[in-house]
């Protein structure tokens, strides 16, 4: 069974984040990029159960500009067979990167389809739930644990949901986003990143694959969120409803 | 040693010729007694029971990719194209992406660039603010007495460093330098002569306390028939070496002094940012037996890179290098530039003050120290840049040299004192050890050297006490006030380090000095 994993080249989770003076964008200009955190958890996943002997191959994916190749070199040095790098200058909505990678599952036929939950850029929180329903395969979002049957051709995923934890079994193939309890993800060594450079990364463009990347949204403006005032220590109840009453307007 | 398996991969280098190259990894060798003997890593996991690394070897490693070790890269692989003939190059580098551990003002005098790379312009180097104004105040409480320059930055830029080693990075790759960033050479690698033979990288995935985390990784070897160390400023492994093979005496050097350089970046009001503009004070709030000053520099696109660089021989134990800084952004003739401005960035770095007197003998067996890691920082000029890129393309014409001809590395040492640098440093060598008389005295000293005698007598001033033997009791001194920090000019410590960025890739080092 082939393992389809996407990886997106974002900011690096450490760095300051700083909006552009003309509001249209952060500043993305010499900053460090890395993969999504929760892409490489994704990752790990596929890896681990092609090392249980579950999966034969594991693909990794990614989209954007040229630069990708780096964070695709990556994945490959973490472990990832193969890579497939589909090249876009525009910005990769969830709905395109969905449909892209609809055309890429109908090439490839994995059978499974591990995402990061989200970007830590955009914190969509969208892509996997998308191409699911454009495949028709079942999800399973969230997960905080895998396990997978190959003869009965199931996987058991535990969902981190606000009451809990819930259990599902999806018939494969199927697509899963990973959440940060999943796993820890492996440091890629330098044989191993050494040895990447070898291994084979396709090309696409989204025209190719005949999928119309044409935004429909519009960024208006980027703007930081509200500057963080400190808190005000109250001394008696009554001190508390005055500020709440003729400070903060609440009540 | 016996090699159990080895896999052959031949990898095509990139360079016009298309040579191939073949390395070996030799996998499963058994613990070499003296590899680990020397080696830093405890005992406790020295055991044959440990996991064997990884072997890979190159012709010449280099530690560190900053302005030395890139140049000497790159200069190798230009003098194999030159020769049509290849050799193996890694340059290794703890920072997580090349450029994130480098800091510095920067003034910058293209001169070694323009030997490395003399097109750098066409390639779009990163250079493009000349200097447009060079000022230099004497600081008291409140007044600003501007002095004649000392300087002559004329052909000169106000550039980001690190910017620049990025691009130098990046010309490097393209010319066949194999650059591995997040690995720190942690450690050096002898044979049983005591010949260095490689580093060995950091183990990963150690908790706090030392016990293997779930992702635990072991470093690997990197052996090279020559290693370079380019390390910067009190270099890890340059100073176990230095010590090791007694550089110092072997160079009749004396010991090194060092200063702390604390900086920040802030993107100031339109109406204020002069590119181009260089300052550099002298006096408040040092005190007079306390050498350093500060520096505020206008780079391009509405940023300046300030700081305050003091040395570490000071003697008020209660001092605080920080804290003055904070101090200093409150001074009347400072504050108007970060008035309506927001700061950027945060860092700091040693940098080395011994000049001349303290050039240790930079070639060891099975390799040489370049750059800051051996000390070429020219001191009244504050530009240390363009010495350590000539030392490391000096060190990559020795180590070509060693390949093609079967020369030794030791025609560094003699290509070093009949170059530029020996010139400079000689030059310049009186400045700074005539402070450790005074403020005042060293001031009328350095003038006399920068004006009349231009270092051209053969009196060689020695430096004071070392650093660490320079701090005084704290009873012969008075506790410093220093005002609590209003978070518009100057900041706490916390603040600052979160905007030190780089503060997650220090968590990869876990071996060190």
């Amino acid at each position: 069974m082939k393992i389809m994993v996407t990886v997106k080249r974002v900011i690096d989770y450490a760095v300051k984040i700083r909006v552009k003076p003309d509001k249209t964008g952060v500043v993305t200009q010499n900053v460090k990029m890395s993969m999504n955190p929760f892409c490489e958890i994704a990752l790990e996943e596929a890896l681990r159960i092609r090392e249980s002997g579950l999966a034969s191959e594991v693909v990794a994916v990614s989209m954007g500009p040229s630069q990708c190749v780096d964070t695709l070199r990556t994945g490959l040095a973490m472990g990832a067979d193969r890579g497939i790098h589909v090249e876009a200058n525009d910005s990769m909505y969830p709905l395109f990167v969905a449909k892209i990678l609809k055309k890429l599952v109908e090439i490839e036929k994995p059978g499974l389809l591990i995402l990061g939950k989200q970007a830590i850029d955009d914190d969509c929180n969208q892509t996997g739930q998308m191409v699911a329903g454009l495949l028709n395969w079942p999800q399973g979002t969230f997960a905080s644990k895998v396990v997978l049957d190959k003869e009965k051709q199931v996987a058991t995923v535990d969902r981190e949901v606000d009451d809990g934890i819930e259990t599902l079994c999806l018939n494969l193939p199927a697509v899963i986003t990973t959440d940060l309890r999943l796993n820890q993800p492996r440091y890629a060594t330098l044989p191993n990143i050494m040895k990447a450079k070898s291994k084979p990364i396709k090309k696409f463009t989204p025209k190719e694959l005949n999928v119309d990347i044409k935004p429909d949204l519009e960024i208006v403006e980027v703007t930081e969120p509200p500057k963080r005032k400190s808190g005000v220590l109250v001394f008696s109840v009554d001190e508390l409803i005055e500020k709440l009453k003729h400070e903060a307007n609440v009540i | 040693m016996f090699k159990l398996s080895s896999l052959l991969f031949k990898s095509k280098s990139k360079s016009k010729n298309a040579l191939t190259i073949i390395r070996t990894f030799n996998n499963l060798q058994p613990c070499n007694a003296s590899t680990h003997a020397n080696s830093r890593v405890p005992i406790s996991r020295n055991f044959c029971t440990a996991p064997e690394r990884d072997s890979i070897e190159y012709d010449v490693v280099i530690v560190g990719a900053g302005p030395a070790g890139l140049s000497a890269a790159i200069r190798l692989k230009q003098l194999c194209r030159e020769n049509d003939t290849d050799l193996s190059v890694c340059v290794l580098e703890k920072g997580s992406e090349v450029g994130a551990h480098i800091l510095s003002g920067n003034v910058f005098e293209p001169r070694a660039l323009d030997e490395l790379l003399p097109q750098w312009k066409q390639q779009e180097a990163p250079i493009s603010t000349p200097v447009s104004s060079d000022k230099f105040w004497f600081l008291t409480k409140n007044r600003a007495i501007s002095l004649p320059s000392p300087f002559d930055n004329k052909g000169n830029y106000v550039i980001s460093l690190s910017q620049l080693v990025r691009w130098m990075g990046a010309k490097a790759e393209e010319l066949g330098v194999e650059i591995y960033p997040g690995f720190a050479a942690s450690e050096i690698l002898y044979d049983s002569d005591n010949k260095v033979i490689g580093i060995g990288t950091n183990d990963m995935g150690i908790s706090k306390d030392g016990s293997k985390k779930e992702t635990f990784q072991r470093g690997v070897e990197v052996k090279g028939q020559i290693t370079l160390l380019s390390e910067g400023c009190r270099g890890s492994l340059s100073e176990q070496i230095m010590k090791k093979y007694n550089l110092r005496e072997k160079g009749g050097a004396e010991h090194q002094t060092y200063a702390l350089g604390i900086k920040e970046v802030w993107e100031i009001d339109e109406e204020k940012h002069q590119p181009g503009a260089v300052l550099h004070t002298l006096g408040w709030p040092l005190d007079h037996k306390t050498y350093g000053g500060s520096f505020l520099y206008h780079m391009k696109d509405r940023q300046i890179s300030l700081g305050l660089v003091v040395a570490l021989n000071y003697q008020n134990p209660f001092m605080n290098p920080y804290e003055e800084f904070q101090k200093f952004k409150h001074h009347p003739a400072i504050k108007p530039f970060l008035e309506g401005g927001t700061v950027i960035q945060y860092g700091a770095r040693t940098l080395n003050e011994g000049g001349f007197q303290s050039v240790p003998y930079p070639v060891f067996p099975g390799g040489a120290i370049v750059g800051c890691s051996a000390g070429f920082l020219n001191v009244p000029k504050i530009k240390g840049t363009h010495t350590a890129m000539k030392s490391g393309m000096l060190a990559a014409e020795a180590a070509f040299g060693v390949f093609n001809e079967g020369l030794d590395m030791n025609t560094y040492w003699d290509a070093l004192r009949n170059s530029w640098i020996w010139e400079e440093l000689y030059k310049s060598r009186n400045y700074r050890p005539a402070f450790k008389y005074g403020l005042i005295p060293g001031l009328a000293l350095s003038g006399l050297e920068h004006y009349i005698l231009k270092g051209r007598h053969p009196i060689t001033l020695k430096h004071g006490k070392p650093d660490h033997e320079a701090t005084n009791a704290a009873e012969l001194h008075s506790p410093i006030h220093y005002p609590k920090p209003d978070g518009v000019f100057s900041f706490d410590v916390p603040t600052s380090l979160h905007r030190f960025c780089n503060i997650n890739s220090l968590l990869l080092l876990n071996v060190e000095n």
